[in-house]
């Protein structure tokens, strides 16, 4: 017994490393390396193989799950990133602290498939588009079913006006939730004054009686289950959402909301932006943005693949916004400290009570 | 009446127990099978994420790096640990207390507070990557093993081991074939802890990994922000079905076992 046990695990050793010599010894000529940070799930990684078959350059590739892990292993230091995606404000962030070096974005030889609405909107964190690409964007919005609701939905009203008591799922991050309340009211989604962000708070408390639940990734497979009527959702969820169940819908509310955008940046530690540049260009490339998008379904800012979509797709108000519905939208940026506490102190308060 | 009563209370409770082991496991594995990528719809039975979970690269690259990095690792600490339970064996009563004390600390302290440790530490010798994983793994599979093999040492009978001396056998010969044979059991279960506890890490793995590096739990983090992959059930219920199969091997051949133990003495 003892001997086939020792046996064993040598075999298993053996086996082990005759997995680890075939990984490593089809390996393409390497010139270059570029360590890149990703959020998880966020790129096909055929892509990733295909950009090293190409250029010759090896991608070291590593991912975080949200922008502040993101920022806190990259400015711990322990490794150095040359090139990472990240959101809006993070970007803001990353880019008033000095971290981003320019990019020359004119350089990129696939530059045009990025459709001008997109650098648009990068703007309100990257003035002059010089620091980031946009990789996918999104909105947030109502996913509803379509059979339970008794007219069309097109406005935040409907979660405020008592109709569909209990049968509602809010998102529970605070930011999200103001955003709503704020562009609810009419006003700028990035307000710091005091007594907006008072009345925000007032409008969510009124409407607490009526919540089903504050959720975050559950909103929802609830919905898709069809205990819940409607949620607060990305487009990214809401897009997965309507392939599970036919009869849900997703709806950006006619009152504007927030748009997110995830860009990539080339940090200050790249001292190869040569090789960068390729790396950029090639994610702009139609068929490489063609495959990220297959794999993650996430609203694409590169037209050449827009066109390319199916008609029922580019119908599907989740993955191709119109022009129409994101007029009203902003980006969300950066909070100062103070509206920060504020803004914590009263979403204290309408959890609490 | 009471007896009954007594009887059905103890039925209910190991009952309850077993279902709050068991049923999420069992989800799992129903899920595995789920012919739908929903969590809540069920879309009909399939093999489908089997065959997926077979073709991907990722997944078998990181099943490769936990699997290495579990027996090297393990392999690695078995042998410090072993050497070192018996140098510490060997110790005075007062430095054998300080050094068993220094042992439990790593075992005892919060991982997250010996992961960023030795993620600061490595920061100025190497790169981290592979290399950096796996020094973190065996630092911290060290003690378990010192920990599992020390009750042996101590049962051990030394003058065996003095008579092969004195019959003519050099140091090694007896090592090898007196103090070694008598602490298998301890050995063997050093091995099997440093192993899982390898495989179950994330913390320390997290902060120790270089890009480019993923173990399975630091993969399925990645994971979690668009939902897990139904791959990664099927993966889960493979190594659940796995284990479940060791067990049973393990558990049906105790007599024979013993048998071979008497013999040993």
């Amino acid at each position: 017994m003892k001997k086939r046990i020792v046996c064993f695990v040598m075999a298993a050793v053996m086996a082990c490393s005759g997995v680890l010599t075939g990984c490593g010894s089809k390996k393409t000529e390497v010139t270059d390396t570029l360590t890149v940070f990703n959020y998880g799930e966020y790129m096909d990684p055929d892509v990733l193989d295909q950009f090293t078959e190409e250029t010759g350059i090896e991608v070291k590739y590593e991912e975080a799950l949200t922008p502040e892990e993101m920022y806190t292993k990259y400015k711990s230091g322990a490794i150095e990133y040359d090139l990472l995606c990240s959101t809006d404000y993070m970007l803001q962030k990353l880019i008033s602290e000095g971290e981003l070096q320019e990019i020359d974005i004119d350089a990129l030889e696939n530059k045009e498939n990025i459709g001008d609405k997109y650098w648009e909107f990068s703007k309100a964190f990257d003035p002059d588009n010089n620091y980031t690409v946009p990789y996918f964007w999104g909105t947030l919005g109502i996913l509803y079913d379509t059979t339970k609701v008794k007219e069309p939905v097109d406005s935040w009203n409907v979660l405020f006006n008592g109709e569909y008591s209990g049968e509602i799922v809010m998102q529970n991050s605070m930011r999200d939730m103001f955003m709503l309340a704020l562009k609810a009211l009419g006003y700028s989604l990035n307000s710091s004054d005091e007594k907006e962000l008072k009345e925000a708070q007032e409008l969510l408390l009124k409407q607490k009686p009526d919540v089903q639940a504050y959720l975050v990734d559950e909103a929802r497979d609830e919905v898709v289950a069809g205990n819940a009527t409607m949620a607060v959702v990305y487009s990214g969820e809401a897009y997965l959402g309507h392939q599970y169940n036919e009869n849900l819908a997703y709806v950006i509310p006619k009152e504007g909301s927030n748009v997110w955008l995830d860009s990539w940046c080339v940090t200050k530690y790249c001292d190869n932006m040569d090789a960068a540049q390729k790396f950029l260009d090639f994610l702009c490339r139609e068929d490489i943005a063609q495959k990220n998008f297959e794999y993650i379904y996430y609203s694409t800012p590169n037209e050449a693949v827009i066109e390319s979509l199916s008609e029922e797709d580019r119908a599907d108000e989740a993955l191709v916004p119109s022009d129409d519905a994101t007029k009203d939208c902003e980006v969300s940026l950066m909070t100062d400290e103070k509206t920060t506490d504020f803004m914590n102190e009263l979403w204290k308060e309408l959890k609490a009570d | 009446m009471v007896e009954k009563i007594k009887d059905w209370v103890s039925r209910f409770y190991i009952g309850i127990i077993m279902i709050f082991l068991y049923a999420p496991i069992l989800v799992l594995i129903v899920l595995s099978f789920n012919d739908s990528r929903s969590r809540v719809t069920w879309g009909g039975f399939t093999l489908n994420w089997y065959q997926r979970l077979f073709s991907n690269r990722q997944i078998k690259e990181a099943l490769a790096t936990t699997l290495i990095l579990a027996l090297m690792s393990a392999l690695i600490a078995t042998v410090v640990g072993v050497l070192g339970a018996l140098g510490i064996h060997a110790m005075r009563q007062r430095n054998y207390k300080i050094m068993m004390i220094l042992t439990n600390i790593p075992m005892l302290n919060a991982d997250i507070v010996t992961g960023i440790a030795l993620m600061l530490w490595f920061v100025h010798f190497i790169p981290l990557g592979f290399g950096s994983v796996l020094l973190a793994h065996i630092t911290f599979n060290i003690p378990y093993v010192i920990l599992s093999v020390m009750p042996k040492i101590k049962q051990m009978n030394l003058s065996i081991y003095e008579a092969a001396r004195d019959l003519g056998a050099n140091a090694v010969y007896a090592f090898f074939k007196i103090i070694l044979p008598q602490l298998t059991g301890g050995i063997l279960s050093g091995f099997f802890m440093a192993f899982t506890m390898s495989m179950d890490d994330f913390v320390i793995t997290y902060f120790t990994k270089g890009a480019g590096v993923n173990t399975l739990s630091t993969m399925i983090y990645g994971e979690i922000r668009k939902g897990i992959k139904p791959e990664m059930y099927a993966l889960s219920t493979i190594i659940f079905v796995f284990v479940f199969m060791i067990l049973l091997v393990v558990n049906y051949f105790p007599s024979r076992k013993k048998e071979e133990k008497s013999y040993i003495g």
